[in-house]
C-alpha cells in the first residue's frame, strides 16, 4: 500500500523537476534567444550559448538563428535601361542583428523573407532599368588580352561608368536603408546570374554568328593577300637576283675585254715594225684557218712560192 | 496452475532476482552509447558543452561528457571536396559518368562583349576552420555554390568570348578563385579554395560552327601563306644558284680573255724580237712554212700562167675560190 507520505514527495519531486526544466534553457551556438512574458518580450536578448535562465512557467522562449542566412531572388525578367531583355537572378545573406526587434516587426524567418523578397526585388528591377546591360555584366574596366592582332576592332570591350560592383553595392545600402528597422542587417548582395531572356537569344546567336563570319572573312582575305604579296615579292627578288646576276657578268667580261685589249695593244703597237709584224702573222693564221679540203684556188706562177716552177 | 502462469511467475522471479543487474546494463551501455566517439583521420570533432563551443578534437577514440550533455560534430577538414557547375558527375567506374540533365542555366553566361558562352568549371575546397564552417554560415555549402557562380559571372564579365574560349582561360579561373576565397573570408565561413578548373568552356551550340569556321578561315590563311612560301621557296634558291653561276662564267671567260691575251703578247713579243733581227728572211720564212702546212690540205689547186686569168670563167662550179696573190 501507499503511504500519504510518499505521494506528498512524489508530489514535490515532481513539481521541482518541472520548475527546474522550466527555469534553464540551452542556447545553441548557432542561436539567440529572447524572453518573453505573456507574449510581451522581456529583458535583454540572450546571445551567448549554453545554460540560460528564466522565470519558471510565465516566461517562454523565442529562438532565432544567430548565423548568416539565405535570401534567394526570383529570377526576374527585366529590361534594362538600353531596353535588353534580361533576367536576373540574386542572392543575398543577412543576419538576425537585433532579435528584439526582429521579433517586434517580423516575428519569424519566413515574414521575414517574404518581406525580403518586396525590397529586395523591387531594388533589384530598378537598378536594372536604370543602367545598362554593359554595366551589369562588366566590372572594370579592363582591357581585354588580344590573341591575334587584327582582332584588335572586334576585341574591344566598351567602357562602363559604373559596373556590376557598384550596382550591387548601391543595391546593398538600399535595401540596407529601408530594413534598418526590421532588427535585420543585409550583409550581402550579388547577382548569381544574368542572361538573356530566352526570346531574344536567337538574336544574340545571329548576331554571334555574323560577328564570326566577319572575322572568318579577314582571315580568308588575309590568307589570300598575304599569298599575293609572297608572290610578287618573288618576282621581285627573281628579277633582282636574275639581272644583278646578268649585269655583274657583263661588267666582268667587259673589264677582261678591256683588259686584253690593252695587253694586245701593249704587245702589237710598239712600232711601225711590230704593227708591220702583227698584220703579216694575223693574214697568215686567218688564211691557214680559212682554207680547207673543199677550197679550190687557182694560182699564178707570178708567186712567191710557185715562181720557181716556170724558171728557177 | 495452467502453464502459462507458472511462466509469469516464473519471469517474475528472475526480475526481482536480476532487476538491479537489468538497469545497471541499460544504464551503463546508455553512457557508453552517448560517450564514446570515434573521429576518423581525415576529421576533426566539434563538440559543444550545453550547446556552447566547448573543444575541437583530434582523430582517435574520444570521449564527451554523457546523455546528451555534449554533442560532437564531424568534419572531414582533411579530405579535398568540391562543387561541379554545368554538369554532374554521377558514377565513378573506370571511366566517369556525366548526367544527362541540363545544366545550362547554371553554365550559360554572359562575356563583357556581350556574347553568351557555356562555361563548366570546378571548385575544389577544404574547410579549414571547422568552427566557423558549422556556426557561423547557414546552409554554408549552398552558400558557396551563390558564391561561385557569383564569382565566375563577374569573372567572364570582364573578359570578351574569345578570350574566355581561347587564351583567357587560364586567368579566368585564377581570377575567379581570388574573387571566390576573398568572399569566403568575407562571409567567414571557414573554407579554402584550393583550385578552381575550367573544363568544357563553348559557344552556345547554335553558334558553334561559325566559331569553327573561324578556326578553318584561320587554318585556310595559313596554308595560302605557306603554299606562296614554299612557291618562293622552290624559286629563289634556284635563282640564287643560276645567277652565281652566270657570273661563274663570265668570270671563266675573264680568266680565258686575259690569260690568252698574255699568252698571245708573250708569244708575238718573243716573235718580234727575233723578227727584229732579219724581218724579210723571217717574214718569207713564216709566208713558206705557212704555205707548206696550207697546201696538202686544199683539195683542188689550179697552176695557171701569169696570163691565165681568162681560165677562171670555165672553173665557176660552184665551189668556192680562193685567189691567192
Amino acid at each position: 500500500m501507499i503511504k500519504p507520505r510518499q505521494i506528498i514527495i512524489g508530489v514535490l519531486v515532481a513539481v521541482v523537476i518541472l520548475a527546474v526544466s522550466g527555469s534553464v534553457f540551452i542556447l545553441n551556438e548557432t542561436e539567440q534567444a529572447i524572453v518573453t512574458q505573456f507574449g510581451k518580450p522581456v529583458g535583454e536578448p540572450r546571445v551567448k550559448p549554453g545554460v540560460n535562465l528564466k522565470v519558471p512557467f510565465i516566461q517562454k522562449v523565442q529562438f532565432f538563428d544567430k548565423r548568416y542566412l539565405a535570401w534567394d531572388g526570383h529570377p526576374n525578367q527585366v529590361p534594362t535601361k538600353d531596353k535588353k531583355f534580361i533576367y536576373v537572378d540574386t542572392y543575398a545573406r543577412w543576419q538576425i542583428t537585433n532579435s528584439l526587434q526582429f521579433f517586434i516587426r517580423l516575428r519569424d524567418e519566413r515574414s521575414a523573407k517574404s518581406r525580403l523578397d518586396d525590397i529586395l526585388d523591387g531594388e533589384t528591377r530598378n537598378a536594372v532599368a536604370a543602367h545598362e546591360l554593359l554595366d551589369i555584366v562588366r566590372s572594370s574596366n579592363r582591357k581585354p588580352e588580344i590573341g591575334e592582332d587584327f582582332l584588335e576592332q572586334l576585341e574591344n570591350l566598351d567602357s562602363i561608368s559604373v559596373g556590376r560592383d557598384k550596382i550591387e553595392a548601391m543595391i546593398l545600402k538600399k535595401v540596407n536603408e529601408r530594413t534598418s528597422d526590421l532588427g535585420i542587417r543585409i550583409l550581402d548582395f550579388r547577382f548569381r546570374r544574368v542572361n538573356y531572356v530566352e526570346e531574344v537569344r536567337n538574336r544574340v546567336y545571329d548576331r554571334m554568328i555574323s560577328e564570326r563570319n566577319r572575322i572568318a572573312e579577314q582571315f580568308k582575305s588575309e590568307g589570300q593577300g598575304e599569298a599575293l604579296k609572297i608572290r610578287g615579292n618573288k618576282e621581285l627578288d627573281l628579277a633582282e637576283i636574275q639581272s644583278s646576276a646578268i649585269k655583274d657578268a657583263q661588267v666582268i667580261r667587259g673589264k677582261a675585254d678591256a683588259s686584253a685589249t690593252s695587253i694586245y695593244a701593249g704587245a702589237y703597237n710598239k712600232s711601225a715594225q711590230s704593227r708591220e709584224l702583227y698584220s703579216f702573222v694575223k693574214s697568215m693564221e686567218t688564211l691557214e684557218r680559212s682554207l680547207d679540203s673543199q677550197t679550190t684556188v687557182v694560182l699564178t706562177t707570178d708567186n712567191e712560192l710557185f715562181k720557181f716552177l716556170k724558171k728557177p | 496452475m495452467t502453464d502459462f502462469e507458472q511462466q509469469v511467475a516464473y519471469y517474475r522471479y528472475l526480475a526481482k532476482k536480476h532487476g538491479r543487474k537489468i538497469l545497471l546494463g541499460v544504464f551503463i551501455l546508455t553512457l557508453l552509447l552517448t560517450s564514446v566517439r570515434t573521429v576518423g583521420p581525415e576529421e576533426e570533432g566539434v563538440v559543444l558543452n550545453l550547446g556552447q563551443y566547448s573543444r575541437t578534437v583530434n582523430p582517435g577514440l574520444n570521449f564527451i561528457a554523457p546523455f546528451g550533455i555534449e554533442k560532437m560534430y564531424k568534419i572531414p577538414v582533411q579530405r579535398q571536396l568540391k562543387h561541379e557547375f554545368g554538369f554532374r558527375t554521377t558514377g565513378i567506374s573506370s571511366r566517369s559518368q556525366y548526367s544527362d540533365s541540363d545544366f545550362s542555366i547554371e553554365s550559360s553566361m554572359l562575356s563583357g562583349d556581350l556574347n553568351m558562352a557555356d562555361v563548366e568549371w570546378v571548385v575544389q575546397y577544404r574547410i579549414e576552420n571547422s568552427f566557423q564552417y558549422l556556426f557561423r554560415v547557414k546552409d554554408p555549402e549552398r552558400s558557396l555554390r551563390d558564391m561561385a557562380e557569383s564569382a565566375m559571372r563577374k569573372s567572364v564579365g570582364d573578359r570578351t568570348v574569345n578570350e574566355v574560349l581561347t587564351v583567357g582561360r587560364q586567368e579566368v579561373a585564377t581570377n575567379m578563385e581570388v574573387l571566390l576565397q576573398k568572399l569566403c573570408d568575407e562571409y567567414e565561413n571557414g573554407i579554402r579554395i584550393d583550385q578552381v578548373v575550367l573544363q568544357d568552356v563553348n559557344p552556345p551550340a547554335l553558334v558553334k560552327p561559325s566559331f569553327n569556321g573561324v578556326n578553318q578561315a584561320q587554318q585556310e590563311r595559313e596554308t595560302l601563306i605557306n603554299q606562296a612560301e614554299s612557291e618562293y621557296n622552290s624559286v629563289i634558291p634556284r635563282a640564287r644558284g643560276e645567277a652565281k653561276e652566270t657570273i661563274q662564267l663570265a668570270e671563266a671567260y675573264a680568266l680565258n680573255r686575259v690569260n690568252g691575251a698574255t699568252g698571245d703578247a708573250a708569244r708575238f713579243e718573243a716573235l718580234y724580237t727575233e723578227y727584229i733581227k732579219a724581218p724579210d728572211v723571217t717574214k718569207k720564212r713564216i709566208y713558206l712554212e705557212t704555205m707548206e702546212r696550207i697546201l696538202p690540205k686544199i683539195g683542188n689547186k689550179i697552176i695557171v700562167d701569169e696570163k691565165g686569168n681568162n681560165v677562171l670563167p670555165l672553173l665557176n662550179l660552184g665551189t668556192k675560190i680562193t685567189l691567192s696573190k
